[in-house]
């Protein structure tokens, strides 16, 4: 039986087919729910979650294979508005931001909410300088536009290079990501766990392309949001900080603030712990000074230029039937995000919460410490290493400086603070690894395709017929992952600093060729190689350099505070100024190129590449 | 290709342009100005929360969510006035 993935039938079922899944979905939680009641093991219910939501997108990979290159570079550019906004959505949150958002908030207050509204408002770029009009372009990748627009190969084979640099970069660390959760679940060691990780990844998008993910990606972002909200609301609920705590958590913040100062937050451990961190910062109060606030803005500004410029969410937006579409589904995909980044904060609120108010039942904080000890969170936590609890100033008291924990354990913790039961830790797990996968699989795609579609076919052997382009497309998937496996086995970088530094490399190379293209007719081939090659060279330089400040590179102080999370501020102004000067020192585009450029500025008639054939 | 007239065009493009600057503008002020400033924020009391707390945990998103969804119809209403909407031929 052959399955429909695009036509008017099928659209207009999605509603519905994707509601069963949902249903389902949760009927399988709420039979793990009981079966625990009736003694099912924890271990058991981890394998179980991760087994069944990985068959089913398995199941809906292998059901949407496909031959033709329309559906496998660009879904058939069928992808409704809304459905679009979820596929980016769980392209877009990634690992980190599952797992180690909640967390860094947590430990690093008001400072890691850069990341949160860097995160979110990128899109306001994405909407207003590009997505539409990458759409219109009709490209199939986004070196497929910088060749097209600016022509060359050159031109177009630095665009695949920036491309290369910045994903690679991102998808070791979801990789890792996915091969800590697997290890974790399904107690396999973790150098194992990253190639199970791998398999699944590849399951989702070997076989169809970007129509294959982006139908795994809508049901991943289902079950990654389901997992991240339910036990938000759950524990609050339980605990009596009302039904819906994300626009309740003012006062809890509040109290914090209360509390913060008699509980002595901000005093350094005795002993410092190895990879594990005590309290010190203030939950919600700002660092003082224009340093501090310079240090948030531009982190800030990273990560936002850094989304506008990321391939594999600007891919996403060439799936859609219109570029009406195009600019619609940039605010479902902001909105879907939005729900999760918005949770994110009362999370950390309400786990710290639960923590230091000694009129809670769940306070450790100023307890006695054998009483802490027994806890069985506290005791299974510990148990890997994750968590300590020492009595260093030896008063039989638990002081705030003397419970250490690893940040990213925060939103699998949380419930158990609150004795929820095994099964939410189940769910959680499995959103993890969905966040993930789906941001693996959107990255890994994005090289494949440029690879294949942009040097392989436009630049190797523009005669290749279809079944060989799309052969190597799929070759090229299965070394590419297995390369971005074999790095994230070596654990060279944490997550979250891999993660910043793609942000900063595309940035660095693609923002200003990217927009400058459609809003800057004047912008010529030359311009936009060194815009592209400037701005690449100069972030890696500064990026070698802040990390290695004893070495050869010049610098022996960051500028300006700009660490290596924001080496990207550095290579986009080289990247403008690269990119201007030379564009004013060569001739002007030819009349063909400017009359391409006015049409891209408009919405209706046929897309450039398909008017050029 | 739709049947433009030259000024047409630019000025589809002019109020095109001034649609995106107008955006850019108050996402300017919401991701930057307003964080820049968090410090004095905090010390209003918003429905509990500090108000610059905040405008990091949700005011500011919460701008951009609605400002998308505006974007989209303003851009939508110059495209139409202009007869270059894709349901327009």
């Amino acid at each position: 039986m052959g399955m429909q993935f695009e036509g008017k039938s099928f659209i207009d079922n999605l509603p519905k087919i994707y509601g069963v899944y949902t249903g389902g979905f949760l009927a399988f939680f709420a039979l793990m729910a009981v079966l625990e009641r009736f003694g099912l093991g924890a271990d058991t219910i981890g394998i179980l979650f991760i087994a069944f939501t990985i068959g089913i997108y398995a199941f809906i990979g292998i059901l949407s294979r496909t031959m033709a290159v329309e559906a496998y570079y660009v879904a058939g550019r069928s992808v409704p508005p809304v459905f679009n906004g979820m596929a980016t959505a769980a392209d877009w949150m990634s690992g980190a931001s599952f797992v180690a958002m909640a967390g860094g908030i947590f430990i690093a207050g008001h400072g890691y909410m850069a990341f949160i509204v860097g995160w979110t408002g990128g899109y306001i770029l994405v909407a207003t300088l590009m997505a539409p009009y990458l759409r219109k372009f009709g490209c199939y990748t986004v070196p497929d536009f910088i060749g097209t627009r600016y022509g060359g190969k050159f031109t177009r084979f630095c665009a695949i290079l920036v491309l290369v640099v910045a994903s690679f970069t991102y998808v070791t660390a979801q990789i890792t990501a996915t091969g800590t959760i697997a290890a974790r679940a399904l107690l396999i060691p973790f150098e194992v766990g990253v190639w199970f990780g791998l398999a699944g990844i590849l399951v989702c998008s070997m076989l169809g392309g970007m129509r294959a993910v982006t139908w795994t990606q809508v049901a991943q972002y289902i079950v990654l949001i389901v997992a991240y909200l339910i036990p938000i609301f759950w524990m609050s609920g339980v605990q009596g900080f009302g039904w819906f705590p994300q626009f309740q958590y003012g006062p809890a913040v509040e109290r914090i603030m209360e509390l913060e100062p008699l509980l002595g937050v901000g005093t350094a451990a005795l002993e410092p712990q190895r990879g594990l961190s005590v309290l010190t910062t203030l939950h919600a109060t700002p660092r003082e000074g224009a340093m501090a606030a310079w240090q948030f803005v531009t982190l800030v500004a990273c990560m936002m230029i850094g989304t506008a410029s990321l391939p594999h969410i600007l891919m996403r937006y060439f799936t859609t039937p219109t570029v009406r579409d195009a600019r619609n589904s940039v605010a479902w995909s902001l909105f879907f995000i939005f729900l999760l980044y918005f949770s994110a904060p009362a999370l950390a609120t309400f786990s710290k919460l639960q923590l230091l108010d000694p009129t809670l039942p769940t306070a450790i904080i100023g307890q006695p410490i054998e009483q802490v000890l027994a806890l069985d969170w506290v005791t299974r936590w510990s148990a890997i290493g994750l968590l300590a609890v020492i009595d260093q100033n030896g008063d039989g008291i638990l002081q705030i400086n003397e419970f250490f924990l690893n940040p990213d354990i925060i939103v699998l913790a949380t419930p158990e603070f609150a004795g929820l039961p095994y099964v939410i830790s189940g769910l959680v797990a499995a959103g993890g690894m969905a966040a993930a996968m789906s941001t693996a699989d959107g990255l890994l795609l994005a090289m494949a395709n440029a690879l294949s579609h942009d040097l392989y076919y436009k630049i190797i052997d523009p005669k290749a017929e279809t079944k060989k382009r799309l052969l190597t497309a799929r070759v090229l998937l299965l070394v590419i992952g297995a390369a971005g496996a074999l790095v994230a086995s070596l654990k060279l970088t944490g997550i979250l600093g891999a993660v910043a530094w793609a942000f900063c490399f595309a940035m660095s190379g693609l923002f200003f060729p990217l927009v400058l293209g459609v809003w800057w007719k004047r912008a010529n081939r030359q311009g936009a190689v060194a815009g592209m090659l400037g701005g690449l060279i100069v972030g890696w330089w500064y990026l070698l350099a802040v990390r290695n400040p004893d070495a050869w590179y010049g610098i022996a102080q960051p500028w300006l505070g700009l660490n290596d999370l924001r080496f990207g501020i550095v290579g986009i102004v080289a990247s403008l100024v690269a990119m201007v000067v030379v564009t004013l020192l060569t001739p002007a585009p030819d009349a063909e190129i400017q009359r391409m450029v006015d049409e891209v500025r408009i919405p209706s008639g046929q897309t450039i590449i398909g008017s050029m054939k | 290709m739709a049947q433009l007239s030259a000024e047409n065009r630019v000025e589809h493009w002019r109020q095109t342009r001034r649609l995106m600057i107008i955006h850019l503008t108050i996402w300017f002020i919401f991701s930057y100005v307003v964080h820049w400033f968090a410090v004095p924020l905090n010390n209003i009391s918003f429905f509990g929360w500090p108000l610059g707390y905040y405008m990091a945990a949700q005011g500011s998103l919460i701008v951009f969510v609605v400002q998308l969804f505006m974007f989209n119809r303003q851009q939508h209403a110059i495209d139409t006035r202009f007869g270059v909407a894709e349901d327009q031929n």
